[in-house]
């Protein structure tokens, strides 16, 4: 298979993510979103490995799934804290800060 | 396959070389973040205040002391660290900016008198758990490793030479970042949701920096930002996957500056976080987004600059516009400085679509006016209280300046900085840039910038007005001058004034150390 549909399957991977973020009202779900966005990341990051040959794309890979893993404690105790508080957690019940 | 071939020779994989001497200002601030949270293990709940303190001042003037050091050597033109980090003379100023206005935020961040910071972040707000924790008179002394790492992500973001080091530069800014704004004493619900907006929408941005990273490695072969601009002046490679990876990556960078379109989260979040935090955010964050901008821009896409500089215009009058005419309609005054900030990164941005060296050392001296100019402006916010907590609504100001004079005067005086007025440091910044661009060939750049500190004077002088000719209520805020904020509120006037009145030696300083720009 050439490296070509990897990147489409990674580029469309990205989109839904995005589109994810842009339509869901769960906190949880947009976080989720966020991350199959970093995944299609790293998928075209060892595309494109690949396609040098080099190795760098796959070392960045890990690095990318280190902050991912960062992230995912920072956000879900963000998320925790804020679902305690208005046993909620759908991003427009969320609505204090405007104007 | 040469990636197996690299695998069979690599038996003796060398050691990577760490100039930990050029490094050293990094790695202070990064291991005092790291002794920041051995204290919070093994001290005492009553000592740990005082452990924190000392501890995160020491380390950050440490690292100033040891900025100036480098700068002060003959040339500082170093790439370090196997080229991950860039140490030249835009850098180490950014730097040395960044840990001055830490400094100054970490007094208002340490003050004690009127504590900004919850009791007990993981206790309800409202329930038994929290009063007995405000009782016991505890505070959350974790926001001084934390603010410790973020201060240590800012000092990397604009120092990165290659595109991952500043995406984890970026992270390591943030995270730390996101937890601060949802940590505020009063008014938590508003402090938690302007985290969540924070989060969600930051770690959203920072995937479209990725992918735009993923996009010129495709593109480049590499992510250094020497092996980019290489490859862009061969005109080899895909113009498709350099466009695309052009686009996405600026959408992550502009959005931590707080640029229109991607401006959003400014308001929300400079409101609902604890001010403080807001200081350092408005300050520091913005100080290192602009130097990792500016390193992108002006080292690897400097060969691209005719294909993204219609885009840059576009967004910098977006910014100007928008930033000054939705500040016009605000009544609290943290979300009115927040869109006031919005502004000023579009005059910033007039700075870097200059891509000179007038450019680079008017936007270096304007971070350094514009960070002491606000982080003053929001401790003075932190002085006026009433039960609630800070009294920043605008209606509550009025008459400010009949109670007050002092305090309303110093913040009649921020206000007009941020205006531009001569004699203050804003119009020297400002000065600074636009003459640039105008250099540069961007004269309706900056016809539009004047005009739009016109209309954003206009906000700033209702606010003084609403201070000084409108009757003082009753049941007004009473203005409580802790040290420490009072301190913070002093520094903040010192450097606006000198800036404004004696600003040659810090032009040329900016201008010292643009001389040689950006090492490859």
């Amino acid at each position: 298979m050439s490296p070509g549909h990897y990147l489409a399957l990674s580029a469309i991977l990205f989109t839904i993510g995005g589109l994810g973020v842009l339509v869901r009202r769960n906190a949880i779900v947009v976080f989720m979103c966020v991350e199959l966005m970093l995944n299609a990341t790293n998928l075209a990051f060892v595309t494109f490995a690949r396609m040098h040959g080099k190795l760098d794309g796959q070392i960045i890979a890990f690095f990318v799934m280190v902050v991912a893993a960062a992230e995912v404690v920072v956000g879900l105790a963000i998320i925790m804290t804020i679902f305690r508080t208005r046993r909620s957690s759908s991003v427009d019940d969320a609505n204090l800060l405007k104007y | 396959m040469t990636a197996r071939v690299v695998l069979a020779q690599g038996a003796d994989i060398p050691a990577p070389h760490i100039e930990y001497g050029q490094l050293a200002p990094m790695l202070l601030v990064f291991g005092v973040a790291i002794a920041g949270v051995l204290v919070e293990a093994f001290v005492g709940r009553s000592g740990r205040y005082r452990a924190q303190v000392p501890l995160a001042a020491l380390g950050l003037l440490g690292a100033f002391v040891w900025t100036i050091y480098l700068a002060a050597q003959d040339k500082p033109f170093h790439v370090a660290a196997e080229g991950a980090i860039g140490v030249d003379g835009p850098t180490l100023f950014l730097q040395g900016t960044i840990l001055v206005l830490a400094l100054i935020s970490l007094l208002l961040v340490a003050e004690r008198r009127q504590p900004s910071f919850a009791a007990q972040a993981s206790a309800l707000p409202g329930s038994e758990a929290e009063q007995d924790a405000m009782a016991a008179g505890f505070t959350q002394t974790e926001v001084f490793p934390l603010m410790m790492f973020a201060v240590g992500g800012m000092l990397m973001f604009p120092a990165s030479n290659d595109l991952l080091t500043m995406f984890v530069a970026l992270e390591v800014m943030s995270l730390p970042l996101y937890l601060l704004c949802g940590l505020a004493r009063r008014r938590r619900l508003l402090s938690q949701e302007a985290a969540v907006k924070y989060f969600l929408l930051g770690a959203f941005s920072s995937a479209f920096f990725l992918y735009g990273t993923a996009l010129l490695y495709g593109y480049a072969g590499s992510v250094r930002l020497g092996a980019i601009s290489a490859q862009l002046s061969k005109d080899a490679g895909s113009d498709t996957l350099l466009l695309a990876g052009v686009a996405l990556l600026s959408v992550g960078l502009l959005f931590k500056l707080g640029a229109v379109p991607f401006h959003m989260w400014k308001p929300d979040v400079y409101q609902g976080a604890p001010t403080p935090i807001t200081a350092l955010m408005a300050s520091c964050t913005l100080v290192a987004a602009f130097g990792a901008m500016l390193r992108v821009y002006y080292v690897a896409l400097e060969n691209l600059r005719w294909d993204w500089r219609p885009a840059m215009w576009g967004v910098a009058i977006l910014t100007m516009v928008a930033g000054a005419v939705i500040a016009i309609t605000q009544t609290d005054l943290k979300r009115m400085l927040a869109y006031s900030s919005v502004a000023h990164a579009g005059f910033l941005l007039t700075g870097v679509v200059a891509t000179s060296r007038d450019g680079l050392s008017g936007t270096l001296f304007y971070l350094a006016a514009y960070g002491f100019t606000t982080i003053g402006a929001f401790a003075v916010i932190m002085m006026v209280r009433d039960a609630g907590g800070e009294a920043a609504h605008l209606s509550r100001w009025a008459g400010l300046g009949k109670r007050s004079p002092l305090v309303a005067g110093v913040f009649a005086f921020f206000l007009l900085a941020f205006a531009g007025i001569p004699l203050t440091s804003g119009f020297t910044g400002k000065f600074a840039v636009f003459k640039a661009a105008i250099e540069g060939g961007a004269t309706p750049l900056v016809v539009v910038g004047v005009l739009s500190s016109a209309v954003a004077a206009f906000f700033y002088v209702r606010v003084i007005v609403v201070m000084f000719f409108s009757e003082p209520d009753a049941d007004g805020p009473t203005v409580v001058s802790a040290p420490a904020t009072a301190a913070a509120v002093a520094l903040g006037v010192a450097a606006t004034v000198v800036l404004g009145v004696l600003p040659q030696p810090m032009l040329d300083l900016a201008g010292h150390a643009a001389t040689q720009m950006f090492v490859r």
